[in-house]
């Protein structure tokens, strides 16, 4: 199967500190891949450089058919319109209610009549469930319904590659359920291939086809989610498992506790 | 020691010199990318419109009333001392050319650096922070083009009309307090006032200098909500910098401008 998405010994870093380290990745068309690891582990850096908004340092990345180590502006562009993105609060315009929001990219980079829009914008909004909110403007949905609008909004253009940066952080359980089950409905019906970056490990494994786990910057564990459920690797362990101790201690490296709490020489 | 001291006081002036230098350096960088990047705004007006109406519209309370006030202060100081001459009823004059020359293009700039500046560059910089340009930028549209160079000429056309606004709400102003309840006559302050009002010489460059605190302060205002750090910090910092960097680029352009246009531009 041809991949969307292929990365090969990819090195990103701040100044001196590199953050990800010889990355190598593919993601096949129509897939739905999950980007997993802890906060700072450089997850959503991978997710921003697959979408051109950072620079590699080393490595290539090809992305949709696009070599993006000598993309410039225009090429940038060009290959953003065949992408789609979720960011992790929906990122909606707050100055536009949430039917412009949807119809935004349709009015920027299509010549549809205005009707045309506002019948694909309402089917976008009802593939989300939001028909009903049309009027609305942002600031007046839940973060779950917000988070529905800005999915609608992410894939008004029908794009080939639809990338989300922790769709799951902060939602109720009933909307972390309905999100997970329109990110994988979505990119069924629109042929699309997808890029999950979270830490929600369980509502992400019933969803995704395959995982890769970052740490330190590097890709430590990859497979199926029923692979990666049965991994034995201390540190997937841990983290599926959602294990308090483990390769990730509980308490964040610190002197000996005696000087802290002022017991110098009476616990010795 | 002292000269350390010395040396450091130095280093610390040259140091924030070439900040603030720097720092208008990419100010009218920033203009010339708004220019270039103004094609969509110009050729969609209806985005230009709207902030038309939150700069100048939603401004016009403020100006108004400011106006009415200034109006009515300087028509009673001007009769105050015209008097003394036996002049008094020259206050028309001095109330018109005081506002259509100085402090109408002046003190309504200053105003909507404070109303609409702030507030641009507050929209601006939230914008940034809650990623909504970040989501622009990866929907291949531009930020400069979509959100800023509408914001920008929607001052830079907002300001003028505001300008003569406050010079006419002034006008009146002095009128109430001098004709009507002070009782110069009416017939002299008008005629002595269309006599001594030059269209060109006065009202013109009223207006020049109005449109030129428009782009001065729409420039600063979207400039600094644009590289505004995405924090609450950095938007409150930066909407400081923008009433303050504003009031004084408008008092700086203001001594410039009136000096070329009392000897000429040549």
């Amino acid at each position: 199967m041809e991949n969307l998405v292929e990365i090969s010994n990819l090195n990103f870093g701040y100044g001196q500190r590199l953050v990800l380290k010889g990355i190598n990745l593919r993601i096949p068309r129509g897939r739905l891949v999950a980007i997993m690891g802890l906060s700072g582990c450089g997850k959503t850096t991978l997710l921003r450089l697959m979408g051109g908004q950072l620079q590699a340092r080393e490595g290539q990345m090809r992305v949709a058919g696009e070599h993006l180590n000598h993309l410039g502006r225009d090429g940038l562009y060009r290959l953003r319109r065949k992408l789609g993105m979720l960011f992790q609060f929906g990122a909606l315009f707050t100055d536009l209610s949430v039917f412009d929001n949807v119809a935004f990219q349709m009015r920027e980079h299509t010549d549809l009549s205005e009707s045309m829009i506002r019948d694909l914008t309402l089917m976008k909004l009802n593939a989300v469930g939001l028909r009903g909110v049309h009027t609305l403007m942002p600031s007046e949905l839940s973060g779950g319904m917000a988070r529905r609008v800005a999915l609608a909004r992410a894939t008004a253009l029908d794009p080939s590659l639809i990338l989300y940066d922790e769709p799951f952080a902060g939602l109720d359980p009933i909307s972390l359920g309905v999100i997970g089950q329109l990110i994988r409905r979505l990119n069924d019906a629109l042929g699309a291939t997808s890029v999950l970056v979270t830490h929600d490990i369980q509502e992400s494994l019933k969803i995704v086809d395959y995982v890769y786990f970052v740490a330190d910057g590097v890709i430590l564990a990859e497979g199926t989610p029923e692979q990666i459920r049965a991994s034995t690797l201390p540190f997937v362990h841990q983290f599926v498992w959602g294990e308090s101790d483990g390769p990730m201690p509980f308490h964040y490296p610190a002197q000996p506790i005696q000087p802290d709490f002022g017991l110098a020489g009476r616990l010795s | 020691m002292i000269v350390n001291s010395v040396l450091k006081g130095v280093r610390v002036v040259g140091d924030r010199t070439l900040k603030i230098v720097e720092r208008v350096g990419a100010t009218v960088a920033f203009l010339g990318l708004i220019l270039v990047n103004s094609a969509t705004s110009l050729k969609r007006p209806s985005l230009i419109v709207r902030e038309v109406y939150y700069a100048g519209v939603q401004s016009l309370i403020i100006i108004l009333v400011s106006g009415l006030f200034v109006g009515m202060v300087l028509g009673l100081q001007g009769h105050e001392t015209l008097q003394k001459y036996g002049s008094e009823e020259s206050v028309g004059v001095l109330v018109a050319l005081a506002l259509v020359r100085e402090m109408g293009p002046v003190v309504s700039a200053l105003l909507f650096a404070s109303r609409a500046g702030s507030a641009i560059t507050a929209e601006i910089g939230l914008m940034k922070a809650t990623e909504q340009l970040s989501a622009m930028e990866m929907m291949a549209v531009s930020p400069v083009a979509r959100v800023v160079a509408p914001r920008f000429w929607g001052g830079v056309l907002s300001m003028p009309l505001l300008a003569l606004l406050f010079s006419s709400m002034g006008i009146f102003g002095g009128f109430v307090v001098a004709v009507v309840l002070i009782g110069v006559d009416n017939g002299a302050f008008w005629s002595q006032m269309q006599a001594a009002v030059d269209f060109r010489q006065d009202v013109v460059n009223g207006i020049i200098k109005s449109l030129v605190f428009g782009v001065a302060v729409s420039a600063i205002a979207t400039f600094e909500g644009y590289e505004a750090p995405p924090t609450a910090e950095g938007v409150s910092g930066a909407t400081t910098r923008t009433v303050v960097t504003s009031s004084l680029a408008i008092l700086a352009l203001d001594l410039l401008l009136t000096a070329f246009m009392l000897k000429g531009w040549n």
